[in-house]
């Protein structure tokens, strides 16, 4: 800490902070455009320009850019001195910015907009002729308005330094400059959503929000949590008219800190789709036609049906929805709704998290590892907000580089510039070249099976106490001393695995390597990515009882009741259709039609996450409250209220004093009897606007307003917004900063911690000092036909997304992936399809990064179902092929594809 | 006794001095206007029925940016932007609460394309307060009100029908960007 004064004032501050950060800190409104917290400076917008003075006796000072200048001991500093060439630098930014915030979607939030009201600029001098510039197609989830760019260079600065795209970039050069891709076209990048958010102005919008479009300050919003897959990144849903309109980033520093993915920026589209079930309906036998059923009159039914009935989980229904499945049925009668193996997998990771010496990482952990292990997770696809985290943890050669030259941290251009390419370790083991390739110093491909053996023989090379492996390769074997070598040298080092491969012993392995890496006082980091956004409550829920899938299907009872989950994604069709025909009655609850829906007796209209409030646990054990955004129609109930007659809160306590490990459900909420000043929080704006006019088509009297189930929030301006706890913290505002840029206003110093704490509360913890080792049995890989392993796309692979029609735009359906070699022995052309066995047949595509003797298939995707991935499988070429509507080979990105697959069977 | 006559003499000399009064009125000119048979003058200024305009190319000058709605006090103004095929944004629907509007004229204010105007119109009785609800084609005129010329999407730098990048008033042609020349 040093003092400094500022136009008079003294204030201590951080020195390790810039200037600008410290001004921001400390209350003062200082402009500034090229900053993000996230991303350092490198002073090009010229807009937090301050006059710093040499001593006591200067008395003209110098110019200095805020967020370039180190805050020295002693030093004198004016924000007011330097007002005038600030209003000057915007008037100047402002000459060629057009004439669009009535039709700028950015307009009510724009950062830029809120600068000019704080520079003083009200009044255009300038009246000679603007500078214009020709839009770009940039896919379905971002609109092109370049006329509006003032040049920050935020976006590149994001896009490319940040999270590692390569086909975005500025263009032409002097006053013309450009930020585009080189051709019209989707971004690759599967961040590139943030650009959203990370653009000051109005140049990348929101597109499937701008097509629906309402203002900020009209949006009902509420503190959510994301279900596209087990991170559980804190979102920010806004709704209008009944319709939910988008999803922003809600802050949150140890989780998603200020970047989503595109899957859970612009996945949640299903909450509007026309598949939704938007009445309860029953029928007497399977063949008689479903008809409309009341929603008192469908509770009763559900009560009736679950006298005798089993009840299937879900793991992407919240904590309380499954408990009051729970509770209904009965412990004995209620099932996971997953398959053993992934029950099994979930069970080892609790194990793993409980039992073993690791520090359980978070997505701040993962960011300030400097040595990096993926053991067969392909986390770009099933986690991305971790890769995203990867991607910064390999900056931290640089940073270390930098802080040995006393640079600080902050200087990002410098920073860039000292280290070139060099990089923290990254090491990926994976059965093909997965998204990251490009910033890991090596990537190994080797099956599932064979990552965890060389991951049990890293543990082993790291401790030699830690089981041994037989019959590694020489190569692998000098891979393994590289990676032992480089993990025992790192400061803080990371393993990271996951359960898509379905190979436990990956696992296992992780946990070893992490083990092997704790000596005593420093842990490794460990996190393992889970499938869906309540993977693991699901199964801290079944902890001691091991009734998966299978056991429900093979349980002979005659009723069963189905938790928000398609048994067709979870098992074979076959399996199913055998249990679901040899039921009396099925009951479904759900929120989108799909193919077990189909077949009950009785569906129950179930409310999405926006409609609904509850718990999610996310694959770090955190459980996390989310809040409904607004109140479906009556026909259309939470699965809680449809299931218990208990209010959620009760739910909740029951839910935490049953269960082993969630004692901390309880205090996720600040609780029923919340209130600042006597009011609740809002879930609206202060500024709302259109309340006496929104319903009045439908009648000019106004109806009384909506009630919450927790207690908490109110669906209502009044109130006073989040003070005092996180998981309330809303939609952010602060007077004169409108824009998503007002967050550091609720930090303890700007791009801190939220000064309420963070969100969610870790249910899972070790305290182990000893050093415990798995010893897993690995099978060896079959030698017939092609050794299988599944394939993710973070768009199209995930149940609820895949409804969201910008996520289709992006998605394609089932495909195999081959070695080029295996492709020319099985005689395939680029145009043919590929029967796969006891399978559908579907296209394929060539990658050379593939080793020969196995093939990728594509999971979650329309075409095949692999809910069971086998050990190897035979392939054929397909007769009468003809490639199906929603093939788009274009729509794969990867690094390896092998130019001749391009070809025919690109759409 | 005396003060009581004396009072009620005074009680009787004062009604006929106002039925006199009132008898000389039936000789001057009346200050009753006959409304609604004789309309009064209303200034062009006056805020009265809330109407929508269209631009000088007849096209609707709304552009759906909700600042009427935000400014409104009695939050009686609900929109919904939605846009052609061109990329002109427009209000797909547009109501006023005529029941609630207090004639403040904020909205008018407010109004960055002169859309949305005040006319010296005040008769909006209804028997029916659902009546006073009024949708977009109850407010649309054929015409520019009380602002003639202004045509906001020839002076904004959206792209629309019609106009392309680098043709609203006061622009460049769109900048190459694949040159490097200054």
């Amino acid at each position: 800490m040093v003092s400094i004064t500022i136009d008079g004032k003294n204030f201590e501050v951080d020195e390790d902070n810039n200037l600008l950060q410290e001004c921001l800190s400390h209350a003062m409104d200082l402009p500034y455009f090229c900053w993000h917290p996230s991303m350092g400076s490198v002073g090009s917008c010229r807009q937090c320009a301050v006059i710093e003075y040499a001593d006591d006796n200067d008395e003209k000072g110098r110019l200095v850019m805020a967020c370039m200048t180190s805050p020295r001991e002693g030093g004198r500093y004016s924000l007011k001195g330097a007002r005038k060439f600030r209003a000057q630098a915007i008037e100047s930014i402002m000459i060629n910015h057009p004439h669009d915030c009535p039709v700028c979607e950015e307009g009510g939030e724009c950062h830029l907009q809120d600068m000019t009201v704080m520079s003083g600029h009200a009044y255009r001098r300038y009246d000679g002729k603007k500078k214009t510039h020709n839009n770009q197609y940039l896919g379905p989830f971002i609109n092109h308005e370049m006329n509006r760019c003032i040049t920050c260079y935020r976006c590149v600065r994001y896009y490319k330094d940040y999270a590692g795209g390569t086909d975005f970039s500025v263009q032409a050069s002097h006053d013309n400059t450009y930020f585009g891709r080189w051709q019209e076209g989707a971004y690759e990048s599967e961040f590139s959503g943030n650009l959203v958010e990370v653009c000051p102005t109005g140049v990348f919008t929101d597109k499937p929000f701008a097509k629906n479009y309402v203002r900020k300050w009209d949006l009902q919003t509420s503190p959510s949590v994301c279900t596209g897959c087990g991170v559980g990144c804190n979102t920010n849903p806004g709704e209008r008219y009944g319709t939910l309109r988008r999803i922003v980033n809600r802050f949150n520093d140890e989780v998603n800190g200020y970047f989503l993915c595109d899957k859970g920026r612009f996945g949640a589209g299903y909450v509007n789709s026309e598949q939704r079930i938007p009445v309860s309906m029953t029928r007497d036998s399977h063949e008689a036609d479903p008809v409309q059923i009341e929603p008192d009159a469908a509770k009763q039914a559900l009560k009736d049906a679950a006298k005798g009935a089993i009840g299937i989980a879900s793991p992407r229904a919240s904590m309380e929805a499954n408990f009051a499945l729970r509770e209904l049925v009965g412990e004995d009668s209620f099932y996971a709704g997953i398959s053993a193996k992934e029950l099994g997998m979930l069970n080892s990771i609790i194990d793993i998290y409980q039992n073993r010496p690791v520090n359980i990482a978070n997505i701040k952990d993962i960011e300030n590892s400097d040595a990096v292990l993926i053991l067969g997770e392909d986390i770009t696809n099933t986690a991305a907000r971790m890769a995203l985290a990867v991607r910064q943890s390999v900056k931290n050669l640089g940073r270390q580089m930098g802080a040995d030259l006393n640079f600080p941290n902050w200087h990002d251009a410098a920073i860039r510039t000292l280290a070139m390419d060099r990089k923290s370790p990254l090491y990926i083991l994976s059965p093909h070249a997965t998204r990251l390739d490009d910033v890991a110093k090596s990537v190994h491909i080797s099956s599932a099976a064979q990552s965890a053996r060389i991951g049990l023989a890293i543990a082993h090379a790291i401790d030699n106490s830690a089981p041994a492996v037989k019959g590694l390769s020489k190569e692998e074997q000098s891979l393994v001393d590289e990676i032992a070598g480089t993990l025992k040298g790192a400061k803080q080092a990371l393993i990271i695995s996951g359960t898509s491969s379905m190979e436990p012993a990956l696992l296992e392995a992780a946990a070893n390597v992490a083990t092997a890496l704790n000596d005593g006082d420093s842990k490794a980091n460990l996190a393992l990515a889970v499938p869906e956004s309540n993977s693991l409550g699901l199964a801290l829920m079944m902890q001691g009882n091991e009734k998966a899938l299978e056991q429900a299907m093979s349980s002979g009872s005659k009723k069963a009741i189905v938790l928000e989950n398609d048994l067709y994604r979870r098992a074979a069709s076959a399996d199913v259709d055998t249990f679901i025909d040899g039921l009396e009655q099925l009951a479904v609850l759900d929120s989108l039609k799909n193919r077990t829906g189909e077949q009950a007796n009785l569906v129950l209209a179930a409310a999405t996450f926006a409609e609904s409030s509850g718990t999610f646990v996310n694959y770090e054990g955190r459980a996390q409250h989310y809040y409904s955004t607004f109140k479906a129609v009556d026909s259309i109930r939470s699965s809680v209220s449809w299931l218990s007659d208990k209010s959620l809160n009760e739910l909740n306590a029951e839910c935490a004093a049953a269960l082993p490990h969630c004692a901390e459900l309880t205090h996720l909420t600040p609780g029923e009897g919340y209130n600042f000043a006597g009011l609740k929080a809002p879930r609206q704006p202060h500024r709302y606007s259109g309340r006496t006019a929104m319903r009045a088509n439908i009648n000019v009297h106004e109806p009384k307003q909506e009630q919450d189930e927790n207690g908490v929030m109110v669906y209502s301006m009044e109130g006073v917004p989040a003070i005092k706890d996180a998981s309330v913290f809303n939609s952010p505002w602060a007077p004169g900063w409108n824009s998503n840029q007002s967050v550091f206003k609720f930090q303890e110093f700007a791009g801190g911690p939220l000064k309420q704490g963070n969100q969610g509360k870790r249910l899972l913890e070790n305290n182990v000092k000893d050093k415990p080792w798995y010893e897993p049995e690995i099978a060896g890989d079959s030698d017939n036909g092609f050794k299988v392993f599944p394939i993710y796309h973070l768009f199209g692979s995930e149940e609820l997304s895949a409804f969201t029609p910008a996520i289709q735009e992006k998605a394609t359906s089932a495909y195999i992936a081959l070695n080029p070699a295996d492709a020319e022995k099985l005689g395939l052309h680029s145009t043919d399809g590929v029967q796969v066995e006891h399978n559908g047949a579907v296209p394929f595509i060539l990658r050379n990064s593939i080793a020969a003797g196995t093939v990728g298939v594509a999971v979650g995707l329309s075409g095949l179902n692999f809910r069971n991935i086998p050990g190897s499988i035979a392939l054929d070429k397909a007769e009468d092929w003809q490639s199906p509507d929603n093939w788009k080979a274009a729509n794969i990105i990867v690094s390896d594809r092998s130019a001749e697959s391009g070809k025919g069977s690109a759409s | 006794m005396f003060k009581a006559i004396g009072k009620q003499i005074k009680i009787i000399w004062s009604q006929i001095v106002t039925l006199w009064l009132v008898f000389l009125h039936l000789f001057k000119k009346a200050d009753t206007v006959e409304y609604p048979d004789v309309q009064p003058y209303m200034f062009p200024r006056w805020r009265g029925r809330i109407v929508l305009t269209r631009d000088p190319d007849g096209e609707e000058r709304c552009v759906a940016c909700n600042l009427c709605a935000v400014a409104c006090p009695v939050d009686c103004i609900a929109l919904q932007k939605t846009e052609d095929e061109n990329g002109r944004w427009y209000p797909e629907f547009f109501r006023i609460n005529f029941s609630r509007c207090i004639m403040c004229g904020f909205c008018e204010e407010a109004c960055p394309t002169h859309a949305i105007q005040l006319t010296p119109d005040f008769e909006m009785a209804e028997y029916v307060r659902q009546d006073m609800v009024w949708e977009k084609e109850h407010m649309l005129i054929n015409g520019t009100g009380k602002y003639h010329d202004y045509n906001f999407y020839r002076v904004a730098g959206k792209a629309i029908g019609g106009k392309g990048k680098g043709e609203a008033r006061n622009e460049l042609p769109p900048v190459d960007r694949r040159s490097l020349l200054p």
